[in-house]
């Protein structure tokens, strides 16, 4: 029995190793030599030459959160994954539900639809938005204007740049979690609906008594997976506004980005990610602990 | 050493392996040298044109040119030096050359310069030549230039009592108000993208700044001169001559200076094209280019020193090959022929006798700008200088700061992105030898 066991052990292990050196490659060792770079103040200069590199222990991290940037293009990251982040799981569950009445016509024809911007390359989508947010012949302004409103310089002026944002990042991603949404709803038991037909519950009611609680689970992957992808949030402001005006709608990863392959301080632009790191995992742990609370 | 290893084994190696390197060596002789080039944009598409008379001339040279768009230029660039993958010539905007000095990546220039004729120094324009010397090194040869001149609306500037466009820097800004009060408060005199850093440093630089010190290692933005420029280019939004807006306020560029949204733009030499294929055939009549104004002054009204040199890689084998290529595409001759290719403006003053650029008046205010062109601080940090001035200027116009406190702020952020250049300064003056 023992040598088979051992065997089987080694087996095992021969198995997943190609996994786990893949992983050590590619995942482990950048995490450590960037975590390693970010005590140093490896630059431009350090990559023509070498001895010019120092390290400065926690320099970088002390600079970054000194800096008022950084702190600004944490706020607009806040502010997105605050606003855009509920608002596009709403949107996601408002589709899902409609999508999965039983009335609704066409159902895949909608639910491509939905979609379709998931799909859609950024790039393509950014150029038609830009011209929807356009103050003078943009459509959006132009419908405000027809009916009275004033009208918004949405991506020029820095107070609405990352509003027009969260409404497009929302309108692009949410299809994403609606197909989610769809399949947890879809595992809810019928049955649960008619007992709380029978006990004459309103559609209020089975919402919040049924509907919301056999999703459960499906809420806790779409809040964490949405708030991880929002604190990246990166392409849409890359695309759209490069960051402007006024820095309105830079974001702590535009920012990473600009330090690290714009002006090549790799040892800020790391330390930056770790910080960015210990945010995200303190919000995973703590949507993990309020559901757990909410659970029990 | 293990026993089954002859102990001559590793001479005999040695020898097999030299001969293999000779052989290697000799074939590449008889087949010729081959020259990796990377060219961007148009240029590299329309640089083949011109090679096969180099190659002619160079019989078992051969030149292999890759296009590159310029989106993608600087990081590949980058990428190709750090994974040893970098070609033996290219193609490189001139902002770009002190970073790639400090990165060790090209090679100097100055001993081919020493030894070739048909390239002088003083056949360059000379703000364009300087752009391409770091520390009194030369890495670069100018290929074409690229300034930035005053496209205006004749008609307009007409109305306003001016035939000519003004040449110093208060009738300038007597003539700007003066259209202001015809054209209205829903019209401007001026359109100054605020995303754009070119017009306010081609006015500190008009005034005399040379915005950052002599080592490059702090900034200068609270001289008197870089303030004069600063302050001249402040009151144009201040007393609504240009309209507070960036690129994305303006949908169609062509259309709105048709329509008379403003009567003066500061822009380069591609524009030539649009405007004429852009612009209403009745509007061809009604507008013109003009050297910038100066303070002092046409003869101190100095512009950007644009363009794309040519350079020749530090990990090259073929480096008097590729210096031979630069060389060629140096030539008066080749630069007339590349200009009537790409409409890029030729580095070589020769080459502006040519037919076609003499010609066109439009260009003409391009060539007299091109005399007084002010080369940008070459420190490998300077973009990012740019961006912090960019975002002054913002935050004065659109956030109301002061312009005082705007350009404390400057030099709060030169000296901070400067840091390391300093004590890189400081380190060669201790060791004693220049870096």
């Amino acid at each position: 029995m023992m040598p088979s066991t051992r065997r089987q052990e080694r087996a095992g292990w021969a198995f997943v190793t190609p996994g786990l050196a893949l992983i050590a490659v590619f995942f482990v060792l950048p995490v450590v030599v960037g975590l390693v770079l970010s005590f140093t103040d490896f630059d431009l200069y350090a990559i023509g030459d070498p001895s010019t590199v120092r390290f400065v222990a926690l320099g970088n991290y002390l600079q970054v959160l000194r800096n008022p940037e950084f702190w600004h293009a944490l706020r607009n990251t806040f502010f997105f994954v605050v606003v855009g982040g509920p608002l596009s799981v709403a949107a996601s569950l408002g589709a899902a539900m409609l999508l999965n009445q039983p009335l609704v016509r066409a159902r895949a024809l909608f639910r491509v639809v939905f979609f379709a911007p998931v799909v859609t390359t950024l790039v393509a989508v950014a150029i038609v938005w830009r011209y929807l947010y356009h103050p003078r012949y943009g459509l959006i302004d132009h419908t405000l204007a027809a009916m009275g409103l004033p009208t918004v310089d949405w991506l020029g002026d820095p107070r609405y740049a990352m509003v027009a944002i969260v409404l497009l990042a929302v309108w692009k991603n949410f299809g994403y979690n609606m197909l989610i949404f769809i399949a947890g709803l879809q595992s809810i038991p019928e049955e649960l609906y008619e007992a709380a037909d029978l006990d004459g519950a309103g559609a209020w009611q089975r919402f919040v008594h049924v509907t919301l609680p056999g999703l459960g689970p499906t809420f806790l992957f779409v809040g964490i997976m949405t708030m991880i992808g929002n604190f990246q949030l990166f392409s849409e402001p890359y695309v759209m506004t490069q960051g402007g005006p006024l820095r309105s709608t830079t974001t702590v990863v535009l920012q990473m980005y600009e330090e690290g392959f714009r002006w090549w301080r790799i040892g800020t632009a790391t330390s930056i990610a770790f910080v960015l790191f210990a945010i995200m995992l303190a919000g995973t742990l703590l949507q993990m602990r309020m559901q757990k609370e909410h659970e029990s | 050493m293990p026993p089954f290893v002859h102990p001559r084994m590793p001479v005999l190696l040695a020898t097999l392996f030299l001969a293999a390197a000779l052989g290697c060596a000799r074939e590449q002789a008889r087949e010729g040298v081959t020259i990796r080039m990377w060219a961007m944009g148009r240029e590299g598409e329309v640089v083949g044109e011109l090679l096969p008379d180099f190659e002619r001339e160079h019989p078992g040279v051969h030149v292999v040119v890759q296009q590159i768009p310029w989106s993608a230029a600087h990081e590949k660039l980058l990428t190709a030096h750090v994974g040893h993958s970098t070609p033996d010539v290219a193609q490189l905007g001139n902002s770009w050359i002190p970073e790639f000095a400090a990165l060790n990546a090209v090679e100097p220039l100055d001993r081919f310069l020493a030894g070739s004729a048909s390239t002088p120094q003083e056949a360059f324009f000379p703000g364009i030549w300087e752009t391409n010397v770091v520390d009194q090194v030369t890495y670069g040869l100018p290929w074409y230039v690229d300034t930035r001149v005053l496209f205006y609306r004749k008609d307009l500037l007409r109305r306003a009592g001016y035939d000519a466009m003004p040449t110093t820097w208060a009738e300038w800004r007597r003539s700007m108000e003066r259209i202001k009060a015809q054209v209205g408060p829903d019209r401007f005199a001026i359109f100054l993208p605020l995303n754009e850093w070119n017009p306010p440093f081609v006015l500190a630089a008009s005034a005399g700044s040379s915005l950052l010190n002599a080592e490059g290692t702090r900034g200068a933005f609270q001289e008197p001169a870089f303030r004069r420029g600063f302050e001249f280019y402040l009151a144009l939004f201040r007393d609504h001559l240009a309209p507070p807006i960036n690129d994305n306020g303006i949908a169609n560029l062509y259309q709105e200076f048709e329509r008379g949204f403003f009567a003066m733009y500061i822009t380069g030499p591609w524009n030539i094209g649009e405007f004429r294929r852009r612009l209403s055939p009745a509007m061809q009549d009604a507008w013109a280019t003009a050297p910038l104004p100066g303070p002092d002054g046409a003869a101190s009204g100095l512009s950007m020193a644009g363009g794309s040199s040519l350079v020749v890689f530090r990990g090259s084998q073929h480096k008097a090959e590729g210096w031979m290529l630069l060389e060629y595409l140096a030539r008066p001759e080749v630069q007339a022929r590349f200009y009537r290719l790409t409409g890029d403006l030729p580095a070589r003053r020769e080459a502006w006798t040519d037919s076609t650029l003499v010609a066109d008046p439009a260009i003409l205010a391009f060539g007299e700008q091109l005399q007084r062109v002010a080369p940008a601080p070459r420190v490998p940090e300077w973009e990012q200088i740019t961006m912090k001035i960019r975002e002054r200027v913002e935050s004065v116009v659109m956030g109301g700061v002061s312009a005082d406190s705007a350009l404390a702020g400057l030099d709060r952020d030169a000296d901070r992105i400067l840091e390391k250049r300093r004590w890189l300064v400081t380190r060669a003056h201790t060791k004693g030898a220049p870096r």
